[in-house]
């Protein structure tokens, strides 16, 4: 089958590998019908997550057909159309019974390589690095799903693949980000960045009851689509963030702000030099300007919450702001299969069309370029959906 | 635990005198040797290597620590061997006579490695338990089922990784097969010493066992009733003792790190039936170092 591969820091390429086959009874195989490049998918682009290596099969989100079950699925049949959650989770362990799924104790093999980085491991992610697990990805025409018992919904047939795409990994994320914020009525919340997760944060923000949402980037074509899920917008190329959401609060700072920016912000100014000379020398893994705002001007007692990737060590975050403002700080990688069911339901209903993100459809063969567009934000791109369905070799 | 594993003194002695004489022989008459092996006029470079025979030699025959000496001769051999073949790329190499002299070399070789291999078990089978490991993890299950699970022994190599077989011969006594990671098998009797159903097991192995050990896992009802913490604890014997076993780390995989992850594969096999993997899986093209960590991978 064709995968795309991870070949190096800006070298993905499409191989030729073998397809994969059932291993453990509780896995199925899929033939994978769409998958997307994700925001998270660009960290690996640009090298700043460890332990990839050359021939690691990408993409964690995707959705297609089922076409083999182990012995231990019973719950899919050949021929269902499914989504598939990014994190990889048993159902069975202390953290999966309580619905923290990205916690999953028992599907990271290499659990003592992240141990050793984070104290504890989460889950094994698809096509997301050996330390959380070194699973081959979905951008590939096939792939094994490991736990498809607990993992893959199946998809009504009123809705399409791209609908139903997103609740694998950004519309639950973007979700959970807003439920993370604790938001009450008359709240207002604040989302730095407007890619896909940005803009799932603010479209729940405001399913969530919350009365003003502002976004914050300064990509035009992403302020436009912040617009219309209903956020007043700050571009921040032309207005200075933190000064406007004091303005805009009259002084008292958005109730939630929320980071779905992540490791590798773009700022302004001697800070962002610094952080990037620091990045560079690896002094830090992170440039975590973001965050330092949203601490900075959260309103007293609110809560950051921190969708965005973070990996490893960051610098000058002002935990001072943190304790004497009473901030309550909640980040984690999603539980995707606590939201799956309720955001699909939410998709039937018409409440939201994920679809709504996607500004570019590629083939297999132009998902190379399609990563360098991406990252660039060339031709205004927000999302890059993969139709892994054309010209199959087999 | 005295144990009756055979060592190879005749063969230890035999080697060691031919190190000596060797040795000797490069030493004093360096230019008559180099032209017997076809390599010319390498003075320094024989004398060297002939003090190092002899530190060998006088090593082996001394009957300490036979296991290291043996190693090292295998480690000259490899040395010699490697000269050998740097020699041919100088004109005044005899190309003939190097050739016999590296046959004849990877010949003793040969019987080096054999007679530290079996140096090094025996070595092992003398070994006092001394060197403790210790790990334990939370596992979401009763304390009787994980209990249970652990009393089948034939259940302990579908998680322990070196375990080749274990065999119950009795309600007491166990036969044990394992492979070490350096692709040696060690076979050991068990027995059990103390047995409290759905609380402990504890067992030592039996005197003329290829590795010494004793051990105990303890199944504690977690908390609130959070799952049962599983604790175990090993002594295991190692030449040259607790010492020797912390420079072994520096080279292989720490003996605390193998437990913990045979531990996890328990608890994953109790908890969800099965060994999360990624062995068999399709990968690109690796590099020749990404080769070398992903073994397995179709």
């Amino acid at each position: 089958m064709r995968a795309v591969c991870w070949q190096g820091i800006h070298k993905v390429g499409i191989e030729d590998v073998p397809d994969p086959h059932l291993i453990n009874p509780r896995d199925a195989i899929i033939k994978v019908r769409k998958a997307a490049i994700c925001g998270s998918d660009l960290h690996l682009y640009d090298g700043y997550v460890p332990t990839m290596m050359q021939g690691d099969i990408l993409g964690h989100e995707f959705m297609g057909e089922v076409v083999e079950t182990g012995p231990g699925v019973s719950n899919l049949s050949v021929g269902d159309r499914v989504v598939v959650p990014f994190p990889i989770s048993c159902g069975n362990c202390f953290f999966c019974e309580q619905e923290m799924y990205s916690l999953c104790e028992n599907s990271n093999p290499n659990a003592h390589l992240a141990e050793r980085f984070w104290g504890h491991s989460p889950c094994g992610i698809f096509g997301y690095s050996h330390l959380l697990g070194g699973y081959a990805g979905g951008q590939a025409e096939y792939v094994r799903v490991p736990f498809a018992d607990v993992g893959p919904i199946r998809i009504p047939d009123s809705v399409s693949d791209e609908q139903a795409l997103f609740l694998g990994d950004i519309f639950p994320t973007g979700y959970m980000a807003a439920e993370n914020c604790n938001i009450q009525e008359g709240d207002t919340v604040a989302v730095w960045g407007c890619g896909p997760v940005g803009l799932f944060a603010i479209a729940s923000a405001k399913m969530l009851g919350a009365a003003r949402v502002i976004g914050i980037d300064r990509f035009p074509e992403r302020l436009n689509l912040a617009r219309r899920v209903g956020a007043e917008t700050i571009n921040y190329e032309e207005m200075d963030t933190l000064d406007t959401l004091r303005e805009w609060t009259g002084g008292r700072g958005p109730d939630a702000c929320i980071d779905a920016v992540g490791m590798e912000a773009h700022m302004h100014g001697i800070q962002h030099s610094y952080d990037k000379v620091k990045q560079a020398l690896r002094l830090q893994t992170e440039r975590p300007g973001v965050l330092r705002e949203a601490i900075q001007i959260c309103r007293n007692g609110g809560t950051v919450s921190v969708p965005g990737v973070y990996g490893g060590v960051a610098d000058k975050i002002p935990l001072g702001a943190v304790v004497n403002k009473a901030l309550t700080i909640k980040s984690g990688q999603t539980h995707v299969h606590r939201y799956m069911k309720p955001l699909l339901a939410r998709i039937e209903q018409g409440e939201i069309d994920p679809s709504f993100i996607i500004s570019h459809r590629v083939d297999i063969e132009d998902v190379p370029d399609a990563y360098a567009m991406f990252r660039n934000k060339d031709d205004e791109c927000v999302k890059v959906v993969v139709n892994m369905t054309s010209n199959m070799a087999s | 635990m005295a144990a009756t594993v055979a060592r190879q003194p005749t063969l230890d002695r035999t080697l060691g005198w031919f190190s000596v004489g060797l040795g000797v022989a490069e030493v004093l008459a360096p230019r008559t040797m180099g032209r017997m092996i076809g390599v010319g006029d390498h003075s320094v470079v024989l004398r060297m290597c002939g003090a190092r025979e002899i530190a060998s030699g006088i090593g082996l025959l001394s009957g300490r620590a036979p296991a290291t000496f043996a190693m090292s001769r295998v480690v000259g051999d490899v040395m010699d061997l490697a000269l050998l073949g740097a020699s041919l790329s100088s004109p005044r190499s005899n190309p003939t006579r190097v050739a016999a002299a590296a046959t004849a070399v990877a010949g003793v070789a040969a019987l080096d490695l054999y007679a530290s291999k079996a140096d090094l078990q025996a070595a092992m089978a003398e070994a006092v338990e001394d060197v403790p490991v210790t790990a334990s993890l939370m596992i979401n299950s009763s304390p009787e089922e994980v209990y249970a699970f652990w009393r089948k022994l034939e259940n302990l190599p579908r998680f322990m990784s070196y375990l080749e077989s274990v065999r119950e011969l009795d309600q007491q006594t166990s036969e044990w097969t394992a492979r070490t990671p350096g692709g040696m098998r060690l076979r050991w009797q068990s027995e059990i010493v103390e047995d409290k159903p759905g609380e402990l097991i504890s067992w030592r192995t039996r005197d003329d066992s290829e590795i010494n050990h004793c051990g105990s896992v303890r199944f504690e009802r977690g908390p609130g009733h959070r799952g049962t913490l599983v604790r175990v604890e090993v002594y295991y014997g190692m030449p040259g003792g607790a010492t020797a076993a912390k420079a072994a780390q520096l080279f292989s995989t720490a003996p605390e790190t193998i437990v913990t992850q045979d531990l996890r594969r328990l608890k994953q096999l109790i908890e969800t039936g099965e060994i999360a993997t990624t062995k068999g899986q399709p990968s690109g093209r690796r590099s020749l170092v990404g080769r070398m960590f992903s073994r397995g991978e179709s």
